[in-house]
């Protein structure tokens, strides 16, 4: 998989650490990141890419707020919700916060299971995970639907700054999208997993690749940077 | 497969030792104690609670913002280094990773003064007379 220089006795040499094993992996003549597999590194780039579009509507969203001179909506009020009677700022937030954090453990635990070859196991935490996801997005749903609902639109809302919407919409559509495909991916691995595919070696349909465990881990890294993202959406756009 | 790679690749250990010596058995694959992913979980929810009761008890200021944000920093934290496993990773690949993301930071200094020099310019300018 990773090694691509085997010795005699069949084991790859030993690979420098720290900052030596930086300037010898960069320098390599033959690819960087030694004892990184391909689709591991190429997620990784992926989800830096990723964090970069992230990054840019967190800052605009900021930028919009932070030179308007219309009072911008108080977000722990937008997002209350009365429940039995009682008035409880920003709780569907919470609520959806601790459901990702939630599929988060969940699919932490699949990955281990995943290595240890556990097929059950992994299938069933990763349907977990993949509920969890879909709880969130119909959260999300109910959301929007909410604030529409009470004229949020991407133009305007009824309690200041039009930026709100825009902002709103895009950062949070942009991130249930994420979740969404998350979940088809973690279904589509899933099955795979119960079907013993990686173990019988099958090859893909698409691909006609053969498909290893560690793919378990790479769409794990996916679905741990949805919620990430969230993290980041979290603080700076409803607690600020 | 050799029955080296077999053996090791059962095997578990303990984040805490360090990288070095474990380096041969995260190439095949990422292994760690499912306990450690539960006091991760455990911690991620003790901190989102923090978050959300700095709002809920109406916290302001700068108090308010170095709390939100100190808890965000420590969940971002925990989930790349642990549910992410960045923390076993090479070394050339968390640099490659985490370094650009830090230089966002510089992007989001010039666009707070940026954002600052219009609102003071829309104040002077556009706000009605009051």
């Amino acid at each position: 998989m990773a090694e691509t220089v085997l010795t005699h006795s069949g084991q790859s040499p030993a690979r420098p650490e720290g900052w030596r094993g930086i300037a010898a992996d960069w320098a390599s003549d033959q690819r960087a990141f030694k004892n990184v597999s391909w689709g591991k590194a190429m997620m990784w780039i992926f989800l830096l890419s990723d964090t970069f579009i992230f990054s840019c509507f967190l800052l605009s969203y900021m930028t919009a707020r932070m030179s308007t001179t219309v009072p911008w909506p108080n977000p722990s009020e937008v997002f209350a919700l009365n429940i039995g009677g009682n008035h409880i700022p920003l709780i569907l937030i919470a609520i959806m916060t601790f459901i990702l954090i939630s599929s988060s453990g969940t699919m932490a635990m699949a990955v281990n299971f995943g290595y240890r070859r556990d097929r059950v196991r992994t299938a069933a935490l990763m349907l977990v995970t993949a509920a969890f996801g879909a709880t969130f997005v119909g959260m999300q749903a109910f959301e929007w639907t909410k604030l529409i609902m009470e004229g949020v639109r991407p133009w305007g809302n009824p309690w200041g700054a039009p930026q709100f919407g825009a902002s709103f919409f895009m950062i949070t559509g942009f991130h249930g999208t994420h979740v969404t495909i998350g979940v088809i991916f973690l279904i589509a691995i899933a099955r795979k997993v119960l079907r013993g595919d990686f173990d019988l070696e099958r090859r893909g349909f698409f691909t006609s690749r053969k498909g290893y465990y560690e793919i378990v881990e790479i769409m794990g890294l996916y679905w741990h940077f949805v919620d990430l993202v969230w993290v980041f959406i979290f603080a700076l756009f409803y607690l600020w | 497969m050799t029955n080296a790679a077999v053996h090791m690749e059962g095997q578990l250990h303990a984040p805490a030792h360090g990288a070095v010596a474990t380096a041969a058995v995260h190439a095949k694959g990422q292994q760690h104690p499912i306990r450690l992913y539960l006091v991760v979980w455990g911690w991620l929810f003790v901190l989102s609670t923090c978050s959300y009761l700095v709002d809920y008890f109406g916290l302001h200021g700068y108090l308010r913002w170095s709390l939100i944000l100190l808890f965000m920093v420590l969940k971002a934290g925990l989930i790349v280094a642990v549910f992410m496993h960045m923390a076993w990773e090479r070394l050339a690949l968390t640099y490659a990773i985490l370094l650009p993301p830090i230089a966002v930071m510089v992007f989001v200094t010039i666009m707070v003064l940026e954002s600052e020099y219009t609102h003071f310019l829309r104040v002077l300018f556009f706000a009605t007379p009051s």
